[in-house]
């Protein structure tokens, strides 16, 4: 029972990494029906961006969390307005493989800058206590809460204020929405800051949890998120919670029972399991298709 | 001017002939006088297999507008299938005999592969399918790091330096050949009409499931077939040569070159190939440089070099003058009264 406590909570920390890179994803695909393949490399960039925080500027960890928070926004603004930007009515595909190409030029970028792979010195002095058998650590805790409550405030952001309105109405209509007055390119870009804030908060956090950083630790990472984005249905910003801490659990049960190399094997072979028999992933409603 | 058609095939059969055969024995002559330096063969046999890929690839994203990632997942396949044939399977004194056949076999299994992959495409398109493309290169990179007698993680080598330019040469043209006539036969229609409109294609009465399956095969056969020259030119591969970088490379030549057009898969291979061997000296940053020029071409031109366009001479005669040239007269004087 310990044991599986113990693993629950691995796999809470983990999903909740995913689930915060996973919305970046979400929300974008929601407002712009494209597929940011440069997410995960935003999330690279966060941690790097901890690293330079905490080394070079010797910043505790609240400072580097926010200076990683608001780069990657910037980041993510400036990549919009640059590369998408001019996309905006060309061929879906063009789009995505413009994320693809943005999200090469960041890996090979920070490798041209940084060939090795850094190690981030430990931000908080980490106490762990013992709860009949199960291991908590304060980190794990921290990790957790400063997600969780990310995304609840993503949650009330999007469905209480006039700006998340006007979110959810770009998602749901792009042509009809400006005519009502919605400044769709600031809104579009007030998403990207967003999504991307909350990629290099993920990178922060990944960095503190798993502490040995490189280049392409973005790829595998983005990847998953992507696939948790889909599994709770691509554009529900709830679907992509849940579907990432369901990735995050999946890893860590198969980890935990089976040899860890099994790890991916297993979770993506669950994964498409799964999108046979819910193909729109699990919020996501079924699109019809009109003829 | 008196244009006849059957004139102009004939003419182009003669001339493309030709030109292919030169190229053979070029290939040949290069091998065997050692007319340029081993670094040169090198980059040439990898823009051929890079065609290969390319083309097989456009064949699925480019002509039938679906979204596969996964794409060195068969390749992958095609390479160990391949490379396990020549080490174990024929004896290694006349391996060199055997090595078209190996070839073949990978190019086999990767589309054996790639039939179970085109079943999700019946259902899923778009995102969907490309988390089922994605998932399964992910998959087969896991199987094979988890098989310990295919060397797992550490790879597999012992294969003999069988890969030469003019089996590359063979291969790639071969390739380009089939993939152009099965686009311009009756299912490449099918292909096209899938991309266009799906449900409009089912209407019409393409038979979609049978064009998709169609599709995938011919796509991943292509790519096993990489995969085996790849492996017996490098004469080790490991599970890591097969990840997503490497299908995310396919992919950007495709879209490089231009989506549905053979020309512009060449194109693409031929110059993102060379390109990167050419910036060499800047190191790491030459990598840091070609995603910045694909991004700059995609804004400038969204479809790729070629984008839907194709050479001349990919063509078919028909479908080249039925443009151009006035349709043939009706008898109609004949039938009126």
């Amino acid at each position: 029972m310990a044991y599986f406590l113990q693993q629950a909570l691995n796999a809470l920390q983990l999903g909740s990494i995913y689930a915060l890179i996973a919305l970046g994803y979400t929300m974008v695909y929601g407002i712009l029906t494209m597929i940011n393949f440069a997410h995960g490399d935003l999330f690279m960039v966060g941690a790097f961006l901890c690293f330079i925080a905490a080394t070079t500027l010797g910043l505790p960890f609240v400072p580097a969390l926010l200076i990683a928070i608001a780069g990657v926004a910037v980041l993510g603004v400036v990549i919009e307005r640059l590369a998408y930007k001019p996309l905006r009515s060309a061929p879906r595909v063009s789009a995505i493989i413009t994320a693809l190409g943005v999200g090469l030029f960041l890996e090979n970028f920070t490798l041209g800058l940084s060939p090795y792979p850094k190690h981030i010195p430990p931000l908080l002095s980490s106490t762990t206590w013992t709860v009949s058998g199960v291991s908590v650590s304060s980190l794990q805790i921290l990790i957790i809460l400063v997600s969780v409550g990310l995304m609840v405030l993503l949650d009330v952001f999007v469905g209480k204020t006039m700006t998340g309105m006007a979110m959810r109405a770009i998602a749901w209509d792009r042509t009809l929405v400006p005519l009502m007055g919605v400044p769709v390119d600031r809104i579009i870009s007030i998403t990207f800051a967003i999504g991307a804030g909350l990629a290099g908060a993920a990178g922060t956090l990944y960095g503190l949890a798993y502490p040995v950083i490189d280049p392409y630790m973005g790829i595998m990472v983005g990847w998953k998120a992507f696939i948790c984005a889909v599994v709770g249905g691509i554009g529900s910003i709830r679907g992509a919670m849940i579907g990432g801490y369901i990735l995050g659990s999946v890893e860590i049960l198969v980890a935990a029972f089976c040899p860890s190399t099994y790890r991916d094997f297993v979770a993506f072979a669950l994964l498409l399991v799964l999108l046979i028999f819910r193909p729109y992933g699990i919020l996501g409603k079924p699109q019809a298709q009109k003829v | 001017m008196k244009l006849n058609v059957r004139d102009l095939l004939v003419e182009r059969r003669v001339w493309l002939t030709a030109l292919l055969l030169a190229g053979f024995v070029a290939c040949v002559a290069v091998q065997a006088f050692g007319l340029c330096n081993l670094y040169v063969q090198l980059i040439l046999m990898y823009v051929g297999i890079n065609i290969i890929l390319t083309v097989s690839l456009n064949l699925i994203n480019g002509y039938m507008g679906e979204f596969s990632v996964g794409h060195a997942g068969f390749m992958a396949i095609g390479a160990y299938v391949s490379a396990l044939l020549t080490v174990r399977g024929f004896p290694a004194a006349h391996s060199a005999w055997f090595f078209p056949v190996a070839v073949i076999a990978g190019g086999l299994g990767a589309a054996l592969v790639g039939m179970l992959v085109a079943i999700p495409s019946f259902r899923t398109r778009g995102d969907y399918l490309a988390i089922v493309t994605l998932a399964f290169n992910m998959i087969v990179k896991s199987v094979i790091e988890n098989v310990e007698a295919v060397g797992g993680p550490r790879g597999f080598m012992g294969m003999e330096k069988l890969t030469t330019l003019p089996w590359v040469y063979v291969w790639t043209v071969l390739s380009v050949w089939i993939i152009r006539n099965f686009i311009y036969s009756r299912y490449g229609r099918g292909v096209l009409a899938i991309r266009e409109d799906e449900t409009a294609a089912e209407l019409m009465g393409v038979d979609t499931r049978q064009v998709k399956l169609l599709a995938f095969v011919i796509s991943s056969f292509f790519a096993g077939v990489a995969g085996g020259l790849f492996a017996h030119l490098l004469q080790f591969i490991n599970p890591r040569s097969f990840d997503l970088l490497k299908s995310t490379d396919i992919l950007i030549m495709v879209y490089l070159g231009g989506v549905g057009s053979i020309a512009g898969s060449i194109l693409g291979a031929t110059s993102y190939t060379v390109l990167l061997e050419v910036l060499r000296p800047m190191g790491v940053w030459r990598m840091a440089l070609m995603p910045l020029v694909l991004v700059v071409l995609m804004i400038f031109r969204p479809r790729g070099i070629m984008g839907l366009r194709e050479f001349r001479w990919f063509v078919p005669v028909r479908d080249f003058f039925s443009g151009a040239l006035p349709a043939p007269k009706k008898e109609v004087a004949d039938a009126a009264p």
